[in-house]
């Protein structure tokens, strides 16, 4: 395959690629507080008419404050141009390729932000009657439908906020339906190149993680995880395809050993993006399904959230899903209420879930349908596995089966005869235009790097990444590494000291 | 579908061209887009497709949601046709939302920029995080602020977490004023590993029990759900005697005039952001506060992402995600919390609008919430039969016992074009039929006679 040309289509100026991002000055920003001046303002209100009470004839003097907090004292220009130039000290997907392996940073359909902006969806209060909100209930409603569907399970709820949310939301309900059986058991399976969210949520949940080796392929050891099968395990999680990028191929096998045991199978939907549309969690077995919609339904991530992690279930499951959730009134045709599942667990969210985040993932997915849903997953494992066969030869393939939506490269070999690292050609990778992959990660892999490049990239900027992928190793391998490790230098700070911040902490400004 | 040709849908954001997937599939030697897939058992591959409409361009999504928008009645100024004029809250605020901070965070370099792993090129959010963490801990008189969790019920959730993991305790004791629906995510997601007692309101107010055993945590909220102000500084003592963390629901508009929760002995602030910023959106995405003492199990137990100031190669100031070892991907197992992916954009959009407030401006709103809410209150309980649920004093919101049944004050109220309250009948039966009644500065002078009027109208 080495031998292969790369097709000339795929040479031109690409889309994705951010090297001429004009970045002004070296210096840093104030912040707020060194910008502030004492009597400054920024805000206004109008008259209401209502008396202009004094504080204490609102509140019992001893509750009064005897000053208002210290915060920064700006005009509204000021603010405005602050939070300006620290945009354009951000980079983001509306800026290029964004190949951050497991985080599916696909571009943003900006459709779905004016959809998000509606005041009949957005000026709602979360406790008005049912009556005065059948809108949001049928939107709601509608998107259980597909996203049950999707995954092929029965309900769903669509309350967790982020993906570790839903994690816990699916582990609290695997209790709830043991304790229903009668049974408690005490372990949940979890592979060694799993998301660290799932141990942290198990152990939330009130289980033991247990870990479930790898074998040599990079997928789960079928026999090991044979012999952890007992009475006692409530569950296996698992991300398939997996975190190093490859389709758990023994799917059935792995289903029918956890089954068997009276165990439930949790899907972990952080890389649904490969098989959307093309392979159902439900089909494959799994009982329980969490969905970051932020990840396979391109909510934009906000920096850090918020996302939206739904938790959709087989029917023996759904009697124990939180709630409230909405379901048809019966008799009404086209009208709903809210109603608590029987033997619910109880609520997740204070109120509904991130709302306004769903009516955006229900946008997305009604303006793809059933024929651009699974073209998404085509795309993504193509776009893929172009880059991973452009890396071969420079970069190892520790599990290099057929790669789907992502793919795990290490950098070993360099770092052996170099001492380059995989953060420093990540760091070099920044100055050729492109965000990094994710870095070491999964924990399996040494000097991981795993590069996810999504579906909305084109193929110029697929051929584009190759090329600074291939290019900075050939230069590290050439003068040692010299210019990857005193990367990146085109950025407002360059390398910073993470271990000396975690030491000497400064969390709030202080002057 | 033939092998070889795309199929596109139409709401389709994929670039691909059928020459360039060719070319693609030919440097892989595949000859369609199905082989991609073929060593994936056929058992489990769909068959026949999804059975969903199929896609649709964006002037029709558009459409489709417009419709769907339209069948609500949203909150909103009178004059907006189908709107109900807003005198409900309980957790969820209509406040004005200055339009720098709306066109400030709607910005897509943060919008479209995912959680700070590369802090060189993330030094705008990192900054904004930090700068939020800074007037977080100064309106809650508080130490360390983290980077943000979901909502108020997760802060409260970790809250009590973190008091467990600190005190090596399980018992917690969950004032009856906190939100009904916090108390039950508590519930939810405490429940397996913790041992939660409520203790009971009495005229509103927290009544702690004498006995309280040996816990991890009290937890208050400051103003309660009917609107009352607590006494943190009682709470905060009891606590302290039973070697309890304090953790107090802290309000950022009511921080403009109220003494700090972390003046007041409160170990934990926890609370909700979005009056600050943040539409009412049908309850979320908000943002959950939460900010601490400076206490030496702050490095191993705080949750969720936290922002340190740093040095760069060359001395020069900068911002990084700090403390990690704390975290998931790190400690896996033994972790401080699960939490990844936090609300960050709308930590920003809260930091914006304090800075646009500042002081006085924060001081201000409160003043005026508060005093609409008396100006209503006393309005109110002139009507006959409408009366105090509580004595208690309150800020701006407040209970109000109705003469005839709370649901159907709402429904009668709808039909004049007010969103009347909050029913807290069955959440607190000792009440009687009761409403919570929520007044911001979005409610003028004349807002408050025409609901006053209508109110008297539908109790007679």
């Amino acid at each position: 395959m080495l031998s292969q040309p790369v097709p000339e289509l795929l040479t031109r100026p690409s889309g994705g690629r951010a090297a001429s991002l004009p970045l002004l000055g070296r210096d840093g920003e104030p912040t707020l507080f060194e910008l502030s001046s004492p009597g400054r303002r920024g805000w206004s209100f109008r008259a209401t008419g209502v008396p202009e009470w004094a504080a204490d004839e609102l509140v019992p003097a001893e509750h009064l404050a005897a000053a208002a907090p210290a915060l920064p004292e700006v005009s509204e220009r000021d603010l405005v141009a602050h939070f300006s130039r620290l945009s354009s000290r951000n980079y983001s997907v509306d800026h290029g390729s964004y190949p951050l392996g497991s985080c599916t940073m696909k571009y943003n359909p900006k459709l779905c932000d004016a959809v998000a902006a509606m005041p009949g969806l957005a000026s709602c209060h979360p406790a008005q009657p049912d009556q005065q909100v059948q809108g949001w209930l049928a939107l709601l409603a509608d998107l259980e439908r597909i996203l049950c569907e999707v995954t092929g399970t029965a309900a769903a709820t669509l309350q967790p906020a982020a993906g570790a949310q839903g994690e816990l939301t699916g582990l609290l309900l695997m209790r709830a339906w043991h304790e229903s059986q009668g049974r408690r058991p005490t372990k949940v399976l979890i592979p060694d190149s799993a998301h660290g969210t799932n141990p942290a949520s198990a152990s939330m949940a009130g289980y033991e993680a247990v870990e479930v080796p790898s074998d040599s392929r990079g997928l789960v050891d079928v026999e090991a995880l044979r012999r952890l099968v007992s009475d006692d395990v409530a569950g296996l999680m698992l991300t398939n395809p997996n975190t190093v990028g490859l389709f758990e191929v023994d799917i059935e096998a792995i289903a029918a050993e956890v089954h068997a045991a009276d165990a439930l199978l949790y899907y972990d939907g952080a890389n649904l993006n490969a098989i959307v549309g093309v392979v159902r969690p439900g089909d494959m077995g799994f009982d329980i399904v969490h969905l970051n919609l932020h990840k396979t339904f391109a909510t934009p991530h906000g920096g850090g959230g918020p996302g939206a992690g739904p938790v959709a279930v087989s029917e023996r499951l759904a009697p124990f899903l939180p709630g409230p959730v909405p379901r048809p009134v019966p008799g009404e045709e086209g009208r709903y209420r809210w109603v608590m599942p029987e033997q619910s667990i109880g609520r997740i969210h204070g109120w509904h879930g991130n709302a306004l985040v769903l009516a955006r993932a229900y946008a997305y997915i009604l303006a793809h349908g059933a024929d651009g849903l699974p073209e998404i997953a085509r795309t993504a494992v193509l776009n893929a596995r172009y880059l991973k066969e452009r890396l071969r030869g420079t970069y190892d393939f520790p599990y290099d089966g057929p790669c789907m939506h992502e793919f795990v490269a290490s950098s070993t070999p360099l770092k052996k005869t170099t001492g380059v690292r995989a953060l420093d050609l990540a760091k070099r990778l920044i100055e050729e235009g492109f965000h990094p992959p994710t870095m070491y990660f999964p924990l399996i892999v040494d000097e991981a790097l795993m590069v996810e490049p999504t579906e909305t990239e084109s193929p110029q900027t697929v051929e584009a990444l190759a090329q600074a992928l291939l290019a900075v190793a050939a230069e590290a391998a050439e003068d040692g590494g010299a210019a990857a490790t005193a990367a990146p230098r085109t950025t407002p700070v360059g390398r910073i000291d993470e271990a000396g911040a975690a030491r000497k902490l400064r969390l709030t400004w202080t002057g | 579908m033939a092998a070889g040709v795309i199929v596109r849908g139409m709401g389709s954001f994929v670039p691909h061209t059928q020459a360039e997937i060719e070319a693609m599939l030919g440097f892989l030697g595949l000859d369609s887009l199905d082989d991609l897939f073929a060593h994936i058992p056929d058992a489990v591959r769909l068959a026949g497709g999804l059975a969903i409409e199929p896609g649709r361009a964006e002037t029709d999504v558009l459409g489709r949601l417009g419709e769907l928008a339209g069948r609500n009645r949203p909150a909103g100024a009178a004059s907006s046709a189908g709107h109900l004029v807003c005198f409900a809250g309980g957790g969820a605020y209509e406040h004005d939302i200055p339009t720098a901070v709306r066109a400030l965070a709607g910005r897509s370099e943060f919008v479209t920029s995912y959680t700070p792993y590369q802090p060189e090129l993330a030094q705008g959010v990192l900054q904004a995080l930090f700068e939020y963490q800074t007037m977080l801990c100064r309106i809650t008189g508080m130490d360390v602020a983290n980077a943000s969790l979901y909502d108020a019920a997760s802060s409260a959730v970790e809250g009590l977490n973190l008091a467990a993991a600190a005190t090596g305790r399980k018992l917690v004791w969950v004032s009856a004023g906190v939100r009904p629906a916090i108390r039950t995510v508590i519930g939810t997601l405490c429940g397996p590993r913790l041992e939660i007692r409520e203790a009971p309101l009495r005229d509103g107010v927290t009544v702690w029990p004498d006995d309280l055993g040996e816990p991890a945590a009290l937890l208050l909220a400051h103003p309660n759900h009917l609107g009352v102000l607590e006494d943190v500084a009682g709470a905060a003592g009891k606590a302290h005697g039973a070697g309890a963390l304090r953790v107090a629901g802290a309000d950022p508009v009511a921080a403009g005039l109220l003494r700090p929760v972390g003046e007041l002995g409160a170990d934990v602030a926890v609370g909700e952001g979005q009056p600050l910023g943040t539409p009412l959106a049908f309850g979320g995405p908000y943002v959950g506060l939460f900010a601490v003492k400076q206490a030496p199990y702050v490095r191993r137990w705080l949750p969720g992402r936290l922002v340190g100031e740093a040095e760069d190669s060359e001395g020069r100031k900068a911002y990084v995600l700090t403390l990690s070892t704390r975290e998931q991907h790190i400690r896996r197992a033994g972790a401080s919390s699960n939490v990844c992916t936090n609300q960050t954009l709308i930590a920003v959009m809260t930091a914006i609008h304090m800075a646009w407030l500042g002081p006085a401006g924060l001081r201000e709103l409160a003043l005026r919430c508060g005093r609409g809410a008396r100006y209503t209150r006393e309005a109110l309980f002139r009507i006959p039969g409408v009366e105090p649920a509580v004595g208690a004093p309150s800020l701006y919101e407040f209970a109000v016992r109705t003469p005839r049944p709370a649901g159907e004050v709402l429904e009668k109220l709808a039909e004049e074009g007010f969103l009347a309250g909050l029913d807290l009948t069955a959440d607190y039966p000792e009440l009687g039929e009761a409403l919570l009644v929520t007044v911001t500065e979005s409610r003028t002078r004349a807002d408050i006679d025409a609901y006053v009027t209508a109110f008297e109208k539908a109790v007679a």
